[in-house]
Protein backbone atom coordinates (compact mmCIF):
# COMPACT_ATOMS: atom_id res chain seq x y z
CA UNK A 1 0.00 0.00 0.00
CA UNK A 2 1.31 3.58 -0.71
CA UNK A 3 2.43 5.10 2.52
CA UNK A 4 1.40 8.50 3.08
CA UNK A 5 4.02 10.91 4.22
CA UNK A 6 3.08 11.48 7.69
CA UNK A 7 2.69 7.56 8.26
CA UNK A 8 7.13 7.65 6.66
CA UNK A 9 8.16 10.53 8.92
CA UNK A 10 6.68 8.74 12.44
CA UNK A 11 8.26 5.70 12.02
CA UNK A 12 11.33 6.93 10.50
CA UNK A 13 13.62 6.06 13.68
CA UNK A 14 11.92 2.06 14.16
CA UNK A 15 12.64 1.82 10.26
CA UNK A 16 16.23 3.60 9.74
CA UNK A 17 17.65 2.82 12.94
CA UNK A 18 15.59 -0.03 14.52
CA UNK A 19 14.63 1.59 17.36
CA UNK A 20 12.33 -0.28 19.43
CA UNK A 21 11.48 -0.16 23.44
CA UNK A 22 12.85 -2.10 26.35
CA UNK A 23 10.88 -2.31 29.25
CA UNK A 24 13.04 -1.69 33.06
CA UNK A 25 10.51 -3.44 34.78
CA UNK A 26 10.57 -7.19 32.99
CA UNK A 27 13.80 -6.34 31.03
CA UNK A 28 12.23 -7.67 28.00
CA UNK A 29 12.96 -5.60 24.86
CA UNK A 30 10.04 -5.23 21.70
CA UNK A 31 9.92 -4.16 18.15
CA UNK A 32 8.26 -2.80 16.77
CA UNK A 33 7.25 -0.07 19.22
CA UNK A 34 4.08 -0.40 21.85
CA UNK A 35 3.40 2.11 24.26
CA UNK A 36 1.98 -0.72 26.66
CA UNK A 37 4.29 -3.60 28.24
CA UNK A 38 2.33 -6.65 27.20
CA UNK A 39 4.19 -8.47 30.34
CA UNK A 40 3.33 -5.72 33.00
CA UNK A 41 0.66 -3.48 31.14
CA UNK A 42 0.28 -0.10 33.05
CA UNK A 43 3.16 -1.10 35.95
CA UNK A 44 5.93 -1.48 32.76
CA UNK A 45 8.27 1.41 32.03
CA UNK A 46 8.89 1.63 28.48
CA UNK A 47 12.27 3.53 27.21
CA UNK A 48 13.05 3.72 23.98
CA UNK A 49 15.72 1.37 22.34
CA UNK A 50 18.29 0.90 19.36
CA UNK A 51 18.06 -3.22 18.56
CA UNK A 52 21.03 -5.06 17.94
CA UNK A 53 21.74 -4.80 14.07
CA UNK A 54 22.81 -8.17 13.54
CA UNK A 55 21.34 -11.57 14.53
CA UNK A 56 20.40 -15.11 12.99
CA UNK A 57 18.10 -16.18 10.68
CA UNK A 58 15.11 -17.76 12.47
CA UNK A 59 13.13 -18.94 9.41
CA UNK A 60 12.97 -18.14 5.97
CA UNK A 61 10.67 -17.95 2.78
CA UNK A 62 11.07 -17.51 -0.90
CA UNK A 63 8.76 -15.28 -2.35
CA UNK A 64 7.46 -15.96 -5.73
CA UNK A 65 3.89 -14.58 -5.74
CA UNK A 66 4.05 -10.84 -4.08
CA UNK A 67 1.72 -8.16 -2.96
CA UNK A 68 1.30 -5.07 -4.73
CA UNK A 69 4.35 -2.43 -4.79
CA UNK A 70 6.70 -5.73 -4.83
CA UNK A 71 5.54 -7.54 -8.25
CA UNK A 72 8.83 -6.17 -9.68
CA UNK A 73 11.05 -8.08 -7.10
CA UNK A 74 9.74 -11.86 -6.95
CA UNK A 75 11.43 -14.06 -6.39
CA UNK A 76 12.81 -11.87 -3.09
CA UNK A 77 13.47 -13.73 0.76
CA UNK A 78 11.68 -12.61 3.83
CA UNK A 79 12.58 -14.32 7.34
CA UNK A 80 12.06 -13.98 10.66
CA UNK A 81 15.33 -12.35 11.99
CA UNK A 82 16.66 -13.10 15.89
CA UNK A 83 18.19 -10.65 16.69
CA UNK A 84 21.77 -10.76 19.33
CA UNK A 85 18.91 -9.43 22.01
CA UNK A 86 16.15 -12.39 20.98
CA UNK A 87 13.95 -10.13 19.56
CA UNK A 88 12.70 -11.32 16.80
CA UNK A 89 11.58 -9.33 13.34
CA UNK A 90 9.64 -10.01 9.77
CA UNK A 91 12.30 -8.80 6.58
CA UNK A 92 13.64 -9.04 3.30
CA UNK A 93 17.01 -10.91 3.32
CA UNK A 94 18.86 -9.13 -0.22
CA UNK A 95 21.96 -9.70 -1.41
CA UNK A 96 23.11 -12.84 -0.19
CA UNK A 97 23.81 -15.85 -2.12
CA UNK A 98 20.89 -18.31 -2.31
CA UNK A 99 22.56 -20.98 -0.97
CA UNK A 100 23.83 -19.32 2.29
CA UNK A 101 19.85 -18.03 2.95
CA UNK A 102 19.37 -20.55 5.83
CA UNK A 103 17.50 -21.25 9.65
CA UNK A 104 21.12 -20.09 11.63
CA UNK A 105 22.88 -17.76 9.25
CA UNK A 106 24.08 -14.77 10.46
CA UNK A 107 22.75 -11.42 9.19
CA UNK A 108 22.85 -7.88 9.92
CA UNK A 109 20.72 -4.68 9.08
CA UNK A 110 21.32 -2.88 5.48
CA UNK A 111 19.62 0.05 4.55
CA UNK A 112 17.06 -0.01 1.33
CA UNK A 113 14.51 1.53 -0.76
CA UNK A 114 11.68 -0.79 0.43
CA UNK A 115 8.88 -0.83 -1.87
CA UNK A 116 9.03 0.32 -5.54
CA UNK A 117 5.79 2.30 -6.10
CA UNK A 118 4.91 4.41 -8.98
CA UNK A 119 7.36 7.24 -9.80
CA UNK A 120 4.96 9.77 -7.98
CA UNK A 121 4.42 7.90 -5.01
CA UNK A 122 6.78 8.57 -1.98
CA UNK A 123 9.32 6.20 -1.86
CA UNK A 124 9.68 4.18 1.32
CA UNK A 125 13.04 3.41 2.67
CA UNK A 126 13.86 0.71 6.07
CA UNK A 127 15.90 -2.07 6.56
CA UNK A 128 16.91 -5.31 5.07
CA UNK A 129 19.53 -7.94 6.11
CA UNK A 130 21.83 -9.68 4.35
CA UNK A 131 23.60 -12.23 5.19
CA UNK A 132 27.64 -11.78 6.51
CA UNK B 1 -21.86 -23.26 27.69
CA UNK B 2 -23.56 -20.89 29.57
CA UNK B 3 -26.65 -19.24 28.95
CA UNK B 4 -29.61 -20.59 27.14
CA UNK B 5 -29.56 -23.55 24.50
CA UNK B 6 -28.59 -22.32 21.07
CA UNK B 7 -29.44 -24.67 17.86
CA UNK B 8 -28.97 -24.62 14.15
CA UNK B 9 -32.52 -24.62 12.18
CA UNK B 10 -31.45 -23.84 9.11
CA UNK B 11 -28.18 -23.99 6.68
CA UNK B 12 -27.75 -22.89 3.12
CA UNK B 13 -24.60 -21.91 1.15
CA UNK B 14 -23.72 -20.19 -2.57
CA UNK B 15 -21.39 -22.56 -4.51
CA UNK B 16 -17.70 -21.18 -4.05
CA UNK B 17 -15.93 -20.63 -6.92
CA UNK B 18 -15.34 -17.62 -9.63
CA UNK B 19 -18.42 -16.22 -9.85
CA UNK B 20 -17.97 -13.28 -12.57
CA UNK B 21 -21.79 -13.19 -12.85
CA UNK B 22 -22.78 -12.55 -9.30
CA UNK B 23 -22.21 -10.10 -6.96
CA UNK B 24 -21.49 -9.46 -3.65
CA UNK B 25 -25.47 -9.03 -2.64
CA UNK B 26 -26.28 -11.45 -4.42
CA UNK B 27 -24.49 -14.12 -3.34
CA UNK B 28 -25.04 -13.70 0.38
CA UNK B 29 -28.76 -13.18 -0.92
CA UNK B 30 -28.55 -16.88 -2.12
CA UNK B 31 -27.07 -18.59 0.79
CA UNK B 32 -29.17 -16.70 3.41
CA UNK B 33 -32.70 -17.45 1.12
CA UNK B 34 -31.46 -21.40 0.96
CA UNK B 35 -30.91 -21.09 5.06
CA UNK B 36 -34.28 -19.56 5.48
CA UNK B 37 -35.83 -21.92 3.26
CA UNK B 38 -34.33 -24.76 4.95
CA UNK B 39 -35.57 -23.56 8.62
CA UNK B 40 -38.98 -23.41 7.31
CA UNK B 41 -39.46 -20.14 8.75
CA UNK B 42 -40.15 -16.69 6.91
CA UNK B 43 -37.73 -13.79 6.77
CA UNK B 44 -39.71 -11.73 8.63
CA UNK B 45 -39.97 -13.93 11.56
CA UNK B 46 -35.72 -12.96 12.19
CA UNK B 47 -35.21 -10.76 14.69
CA UNK B 48 -31.00 -9.85 14.14
CA UNK B 49 -28.65 -10.67 11.67
CA UNK B 50 -25.25 -10.92 12.06
CA UNK B 51 -22.90 -11.01 8.87
CA UNK B 52 -19.14 -11.56 8.66
CA UNK B 53 -17.48 -10.39 6.02
CA UNK B 54 -13.17 -9.38 5.67
CA UNK B 55 -12.74 -6.94 3.27
CA UNK B 56 -15.47 -5.91 1.12
CA UNK B 57 -13.87 -2.50 0.85
CA UNK B 58 -10.66 -3.23 -0.61
CA UNK B 59 -12.39 -6.37 -3.08
CA UNK B 60 -15.03 -4.69 -4.18
CA UNK B 61 -15.56 -0.82 -2.83
CA UNK B 62 -18.87 -1.55 -0.94
CA UNK B 63 -18.65 -1.54 2.92
CA UNK B 64 -21.82 -1.45 5.13
CA UNK B 65 -22.46 -5.25 4.81
CA UNK B 66 -24.86 -5.39 7.46
CA UNK B 67 -26.93 -2.88 6.26
CA UNK B 68 -26.64 -4.08 2.50
CA UNK B 69 -27.91 -7.86 3.75
CA UNK B 70 -31.07 -6.50 4.81
CA UNK B 71 -31.58 -4.28 2.31
CA UNK B 72 -31.47 -7.24 -0.10
CA UNK B 73 -33.13 -10.31 1.53
CA UNK B 74 -35.89 -7.07 1.93
CA UNK B 75 -36.13 -7.73 5.71
CA UNK B 76 -35.92 -3.95 6.51
CA UNK B 77 -35.50 -2.48 9.46
CA UNK B 78 -34.18 -5.51 10.90
CA UNK B 79 -31.33 -5.08 13.05
CA UNK B 80 -28.06 -6.31 10.81
CA UNK B 81 -24.61 -6.06 11.88
CA UNK B 82 -21.50 -6.63 10.07
CA UNK B 83 -18.62 -8.34 12.40
CA UNK B 84 -14.50 -8.42 11.04
CA UNK B 85 -11.85 -10.80 12.14
CA UNK B 86 -9.84 -11.75 8.82
CA UNK B 87 -10.74 -15.07 7.77
CA UNK B 88 -12.46 -15.96 11.19
CA UNK B 89 -14.94 -12.92 10.39
CA UNK B 90 -17.68 -15.75 9.88
CA UNK B 91 -16.99 -18.01 12.95
CA UNK B 92 -16.67 -14.29 14.64
CA UNK B 93 -20.35 -13.34 13.46
CA UNK B 94 -21.11 -17.05 14.40
CA UNK B 95 -20.59 -16.30 18.28
CA UNK B 96 -22.72 -13.14 18.29
CA UNK B 97 -25.48 -14.24 17.25
CA UNK B 98 -24.89 -17.59 19.24
CA UNK B 99 -24.42 -15.30 22.32
CA UNK B 100 -27.50 -13.11 21.52
CA UNK B 101 -29.92 -16.33 21.60
CA UNK B 102 -27.93 -17.75 24.72
CA UNK B 103 -28.71 -14.73 26.19
CA UNK B 104 -32.29 -14.11 26.10
CA UNK B 105 -32.19 -11.26 23.85
CA UNK B 106 -33.38 -12.94 20.84
CA UNK B 107 -35.13 -15.87 20.13
CA UNK B 108 -34.37 -16.35 16.33
CA UNK B 109 -31.37 -14.40 14.23
CA UNK B 110 -29.42 -15.15 10.86
CA UNK B 111 -25.62 -15.38 10.39
CA UNK B 112 -24.00 -15.07 7.47
CA UNK B 113 -20.64 -14.77 5.74
CA UNK B 114 -19.48 -13.26 2.33
CA UNK B 115 -16.62 -12.39 0.41
CA UNK B 116 -16.46 -11.45 -3.15
CA UNK B 117 -12.43 -11.72 -3.85
CA UNK B 118 -12.07 -12.45 -7.69
CA UNK B 119 -12.87 -8.84 -8.93
CA UNK B 120 -9.62 -7.34 -8.03
CA UNK B 121 -6.15 -8.33 -9.59
CA UNK B 122 -4.44 -11.12 -7.39
CA UNK B 123 -1.74 -8.63 -6.58
CA UNK B 124 -4.71 -6.57 -4.63
CA UNK B 125 -5.98 -9.29 -3.01
CA UNK B 126 -3.01 -9.99 -1.70
CA UNK B 127 -2.70 -6.71 -0.21
CA UNK B 128 -6.06 -6.65 0.79
CA UNK B 129 -5.42 -10.16 2.73
CA UNK B 130 -1.93 -8.91 4.27
CA UNK B 131 -4.32 -6.69 6.19
CA UNK B 132 -4.93 -10.21 8.19
CA UNK B 133 -1.38 -9.43 9.56
CA UNK B 134 0.47 -6.41 10.51
CA UNK B 135 0.32 -4.14 7.51
CA UNK B 136 3.00 -1.55 8.93
CA UNK B 137 5.20 -4.46 10.03
CA UNK B 138 4.83 -7.53 7.89
CA UNK B 139 3.25 -6.62 4.95
CA UNK B 140 4.97 -3.21 4.52
CA UNK B 141 8.23 -5.08 4.27
CA UNK B 142 6.94 -7.60 1.64
CA UNK B 143 5.17 -10.16 3.36
CA UNK B 144 2.29 -12.55 2.05
CA UNK B 145 -0.07 -14.80 3.75
CA UNK B 146 1.53 -17.91 1.79
CA UNK B 147 4.70 -16.24 2.81
CA UNK B 148 4.26 -15.75 7.00
CA UNK B 149 2.67 -19.45 6.91
CA UNK B 150 6.05 -21.14 4.85
CA UNK B 151 7.89 -19.45 7.97
CA UNK B 152 6.04 -21.64 9.88
CA UNK B 153 6.13 -24.84 7.78
CA UNK B 154 9.90 -24.43 7.90
CA UNK B 155 10.26 -24.46 11.80
CA UNK B 156 7.83 -27.52 11.50
CA UNK B 157 10.10 -29.28 9.42
CA UNK B 158 13.19 -28.35 11.22
CA UNK B 159 11.55 -29.26 14.91
CA UNK B 160 9.76 -32.32 14.08
CA UNK B 161 10.77 -33.77 10.60
CA UNK B 162 7.73 -32.73 8.67
CA UNK B 163 7.80 -33.37 5.32
CA UNK B 164 6.85 -30.83 2.11
CA UNK B 165 4.96 -34.76 0.60
CA UNK B 166 2.94 -35.05 3.96
CA UNK B 167 2.05 -31.63 3.69
CA UNK B 168 0.76 -32.25 0.34
CA UNK B 169 -0.73 -35.81 1.41
CA UNK B 170 -3.48 -32.65 3.08
CA UNK B 171 -4.18 -31.24 -0.24
CA UNK B 172 -4.42 -34.86 -1.98
CA UNK B 173 -7.19 -35.71 1.46
CA UNK B 174 -9.01 -32.06 0.90
CA UNK B 175 -9.39 -32.38 -3.29
CA UNK B 176 -10.26 -36.13 -2.50
CA UNK B 177 -13.46 -34.94 0.00
CA UNK B 178 -13.83 -31.64 -2.44
CA UNK B 179 -14.50 -33.73 -5.16
CA UNK B 180 -17.99 -35.16 -3.77
CA UNK B 181 -19.52 -31.60 -2.64
CA UNK B 182 -21.50 -29.94 -4.86
CA UNK B 183 -20.69 -26.64 -3.40
CA UNK B 184 -16.84 -27.09 -3.90
CA UNK B 185 -14.54 -24.70 -5.91
CA UNK B 186 -13.04 -27.59 -6.69
CA UNK B 187 -14.63 -30.86 -7.67
CA UNK B 188 -12.04 -33.25 -8.18
CA UNK B 189 -9.19 -35.22 -7.11
CA UNK B 190 -5.16 -34.26 -7.49
CA UNK B 191 -2.65 -36.64 -7.07
CA UNK B 192 1.16 -36.26 -4.20
CA UNK B 193 2.76 -35.77 -8.01
CA UNK B 194 0.65 -33.30 -8.75
CA UNK B 195 0.96 -31.17 -5.69
CA UNK B 196 4.54 -31.71 -5.44
CA UNK B 197 5.12 -30.55 -9.19
CA UNK B 198 3.73 -27.67 -8.62
CA UNK B 199 5.27 -24.25 -8.72
CA UNK B 200 6.44 -22.87 -5.44
CA UNK B 201 4.52 -19.69 -4.02
CA UNK B 202 6.37 -18.88 -0.98
CA UNK B 203 8.90 -21.83 -0.46
CA UNK B 204 8.32 -24.71 1.22
CA UNK B 205 4.67 -23.63 0.49
CA UNK B 206 3.56 -24.54 -3.35
CA UNK B 207 0.57 -23.42 -5.67
CA UNK B 208 -1.47 -27.09 -4.31
CA UNK B 209 -0.44 -26.21 -0.34
CA UNK B 210 -2.77 -23.04 -0.99
CA UNK B 211 -6.33 -22.48 -0.72
CA UNK B 212 -8.03 -20.16 -3.71
CA UNK B 213 -9.04 -16.82 -4.11
CA UNK B 214 -12.80 -17.91 -4.08
CA UNK B 215 -16.43 -16.17 -4.24
CA UNK B 216 -19.26 -17.21 -2.20
CA UNK B 217 -21.16 -16.84 1.08
CA UNK B 218 -23.31 -19.41 3.19
CA UNK B 219 -25.60 -18.81 6.02
CA UNK B 220 -27.12 -20.47 9.01
CA UNK B 221 -30.38 -19.82 11.33
CA UNK B 222 -29.97 -20.17 14.76
CA UNK B 223 -32.76 -20.38 17.09
CA UNK B 224 -33.39 -20.89 21.31
CA UNK B 225 -34.97 -24.36 22.48
CA UNK B 226 -38.19 -22.80 22.78
CA UNK B 227 -38.24 -21.55 18.99
CA UNK B 228 -36.30 -24.90 17.19
CA UNK B 229 -38.97 -27.31 19.07
CA UNK B 230 -41.66 -25.52 17.17
CA UNK B 231 -40.60 -25.79 13.73
CA UNK B 232 -37.21 -27.83 13.43
CA UNK B 233 -37.37 -31.69 13.35
CA UNK B 234 -33.03 -32.38 13.37
CA UNK B 235 -31.93 -29.69 15.18
CA UNK B 236 -27.88 -29.28 15.88
CA UNK B 237 -27.08 -28.23 18.88
CA UNK B 238 -23.71 -25.48 19.77
CA UNK B 239 -22.49 -27.06 22.85
CA UNK B 240 -19.19 -24.94 22.91
CA UNK B 241 -17.97 -21.28 21.19
CA UNK B 242 -14.74 -19.86 22.31
CA UNK B 243 -12.29 -17.51 20.51
CA UNK B 244 -8.79 -16.48 21.90
CA UNK B 245 -5.91 -13.77 20.23
CA UNK B 246 -2.95 -13.37 19.78
CA UNK B 247 0.17 -11.21 18.60
CA UNK B 248 -0.72 -9.90 14.93
CA UNK B 249 2.44 -10.31 13.62
CA UNK B 250 3.63 -13.75 13.47
CA UNK B 251 7.39 -12.67 14.67
CA UNK B 252 6.12 -11.28 18.13
CA UNK B 253 5.04 -15.26 18.64
CA UNK B 254 7.40 -17.81 21.68
CA UNK B 255 6.77 -20.63 18.67
CA UNK B 256 6.20 -20.79 15.06
CA UNK B 257 4.63 -24.63 15.35
CA UNK B 258 1.75 -24.09 17.19
CA UNK B 259 -1.28 -21.47 16.93
CA UNK B 260 -1.43 -20.54 20.64
CA UNK B 261 -4.79 -19.06 20.22
CA UNK B 262 -6.05 -22.05 18.63
CA UNK B 263 -4.61 -24.02 21.90
CA UNK B 264 -6.46 -21.54 24.29
CA UNK B 265 -9.33 -21.45 22.13
CA UNK B 266 -9.71 -25.20 21.77
CA UNK B 267 -9.12 -26.09 25.65
CA UNK B 268 -12.01 -23.13 26.23
CA UNK B 269 -14.39 -25.36 24.20
CA UNK B 270 -13.63 -28.56 25.22
CA UNK B 271 -14.19 -27.49 29.04
CA UNK B 272 -17.50 -25.59 27.73
CA UNK B 273 -18.94 -28.82 26.70
CA UNK B 274 -17.02 -31.64 28.69
CA UNK B 275 -15.59 -33.34 26.09
CA UNK B 276 -12.43 -34.20 24.82
CA UNK B 277 -10.71 -34.71 21.43
CA UNK B 278 -11.06 -38.02 21.37
CA UNK B 279 -15.15 -37.20 21.53
CA UNK B 280 -15.55 -35.80 18.01
CA UNK B 281 -16.88 -37.48 15.22
CA UNK B 282 -15.86 -34.95 12.66
CA UNK B 283 -14.24 -31.80 11.89
CA UNK B 284 -13.69 -28.57 9.42
CA UNK B 285 -10.69 -27.38 10.16
CA UNK B 286 -8.78 -23.79 8.97
CA UNK B 287 -6.42 -25.51 6.29
CA UNK B 288 -5.88 -22.03 4.71
CA UNK B 289 -2.15 -23.57 3.90
CA UNK B 290 -1.75 -27.43 4.25
CA UNK B 291 0.76 -26.76 7.24
CA UNK B 292 -1.75 -25.03 8.91
CA UNK B 293 -4.19 -28.19 9.10
CA UNK B 294 -1.53 -29.87 10.30
CA UNK B 295 -0.50 -27.70 13.36
CA UNK B 296 -4.63 -27.83 13.72
CA UNK B 297 -4.36 -31.42 14.33
CA UNK B 298 -1.74 -30.93 17.32
CA UNK B 299 -2.92 -27.53 18.50
CA UNK B 300 -6.67 -28.92 18.77
CA UNK B 301 -5.17 -32.26 20.31
CA UNK B 302 -6.60 -34.99 17.74
CA UNK B 303 -2.54 -36.24 17.57
CA UNK B 304 0.68 -35.16 19.69
CA UNK B 305 2.65 -32.13 19.03
CA UNK B 306 4.81 -32.75 16.46
CA UNK B 307 3.30 -35.81 15.22
CA UNK B 308 0.63 -34.54 12.38
CA UNK B 309 2.92 -35.69 9.49
CA UNK B 310 2.56 -39.56 10.54
CA UNK B 311 -0.76 -38.50 11.42
CA UNK B 312 -1.90 -37.60 7.88
CA UNK B 313 0.31 -40.31 6.39
CA UNK B 314 -1.50 -42.69 8.54
CA UNK B 315 -4.82 -41.68 6.74
CA UNK B 316 -6.67 -41.14 10.06
CA UNK B 317 -8.27 -37.58 8.65
CA UNK B 318 -10.08 -39.58 5.98
CA UNK B 319 -13.68 -40.20 5.38
CA UNK B 320 -13.22 -43.79 7.07
CA UNK B 321 -10.20 -42.32 9.10
CA UNK B 322 -10.51 -42.03 13.16
CA UNK B 323 -11.48 -38.21 12.86
CA UNK B 324 -12.48 -37.18 9.15
CA UNK B 325 -11.05 -33.84 8.62
CA UNK B 326 -12.79 -31.04 6.29
CA UNK B 327 -15.33 -33.51 4.72
CA UNK B 328 -16.28 -30.24 2.62
CA UNK B 329 -13.09 -29.84 0.85
CA UNK B 330 -11.85 -27.82 3.16
CA UNK B 331 -10.23 -24.06 2.72
CA UNK B 332 -8.03 -25.93 -0.11
CA UNK B 333 -10.60 -27.84 -2.05
CA UNK B 334 -14.05 -26.22 -1.47
CA UNK B 335 -12.65 -22.49 -1.34
CA UNK B 336 -11.89 -19.79 0.67
CA UNK B 337 -14.20 -16.91 0.60
CA UNK B 338 -12.74 -15.32 4.00
CA UNK B 339 -15.44 -14.34 5.34
CA UNK B 340 -17.88 -17.40 4.23
CA UNK B 341 -15.62 -19.83 5.47
CA UNK B 342 -16.50 -19.63 9.21
CA UNK B 343 -20.38 -20.21 8.32
CA UNK B 344 -19.40 -22.38 5.81
CA UNK B 345 -17.47 -25.09 8.25
CA UNK B 346 -20.78 -24.79 10.13
CA UNK B 347 -23.19 -25.41 7.53
CA UNK B 348 -21.36 -28.31 6.17
CA UNK B 349 -21.32 -30.19 9.95
CA UNK B 350 -24.90 -29.37 9.86
CA UNK B 351 -25.67 -31.94 7.15
CA UNK B 352 -22.81 -34.28 8.24
CA UNK B 353 -25.01 -34.29 11.76
CA UNK B 354 -28.38 -34.42 10.18
CA UNK B 355 -27.33 -37.35 8.08
CA UNK B 356 -27.16 -34.86 4.74
CA UNK B 357 -23.66 -35.08 3.90
CA UNK B 358 -24.38 -37.20 0.62
CA UNK B 359 -21.51 -38.86 -0.71
CA UNK B 360 -19.31 -37.63 1.73
CA UNK B 361 -21.12 -38.33 4.46
CA UNK B 362 -19.12 -39.23 7.85
CA UNK B 363 -21.49 -42.37 9.28
CA UNK B 364 -23.23 -41.88 12.52
CA UNK B 365 -21.21 -38.83 13.22
CA UNK B 366 -22.99 -37.22 16.00
CA UNK B 367 -20.14 -34.50 17.34
CA UNK B 368 -18.40 -31.97 15.46
CA UNK B 369 -16.08 -28.98 15.87
CA UNK B 370 -14.98 -25.95 13.70
CA UNK B 371 -11.76 -24.50 13.47
CA UNK B 372 -11.71 -20.84 12.12
CA UNK B 373 -8.31 -18.88 12.07
CA UNK B 374 -8.00 -14.87 11.61
CA UNK B 375 -4.61 -13.87 9.83
CA UNK B 376 -1.37 -15.53 10.61
CA UNK B 377 -3.01 -16.88 14.49
CA UNK B 378 -3.97 -13.19 15.91
CA UNK B 379 -7.52 -14.61 16.03
CA UNK B 380 -8.50 -18.29 16.64
CA UNK B 381 -12.20 -19.08 17.19
CA UNK B 382 -14.09 -23.12 17.93
CA UNK B 383 -17.60 -24.29 17.89
CA UNK B 384 -18.48 -27.69 18.98
CA UNK B 385 -21.94 -29.06 17.79
CA UNK B 386 -23.90 -31.83 18.35
CA UNK B 387 -26.78 -33.71 17.16
CA UNK B 388 -29.62 -32.87 18.91
CA UNK B 389 -32.86 -34.83 17.82
ZN1 LIG C 1 7.43 -5.19 31.25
Amino acid sequence: MVQAISRIWRSIKQRYNLEGVHCEVCKESFFPKRTICPNCRRKGKLVDAKMPHTGKIYSYSLVYSAPAGFEYEVPYFVAIIELDNKVKIFSQVVDSEVDKVKIGAKVKAVFRRVQAGKEEDVIAYGYKFTVV
Amino acid sequence: MKGKKVFVIGAGMSSFGEHWSSSLRELIVDAAVKAIADSKIEGKDLQAIYGGCMASGQLTGQEHIGALIADYLGINPLPSTRLEAACASGSVALRNGIMAIASGFYDVVAVGGVEKMTEVSTELASTALGGAGDEEWELFNGATFPALYALMARRHMLEYGTTEEQMAMVAVKNHANGAKNPFAQYQKEITLKQVMESAYVASPLKLFDCSPLSDGAAAVILASEEFAKKICEKPVEFIASSQASDTIALANRKSFTSLKATQVASKEAFTQSGLKAKDIDVAEVHDCFTIAELMAMEDIGFCEKGKSGKFIEAGETKIGGSIPVNTSGGLKACGHPVGATGVKQVVELTWQLRGDANGRQVKGAEIGLTHNVGGSGATSVIHILKKAF
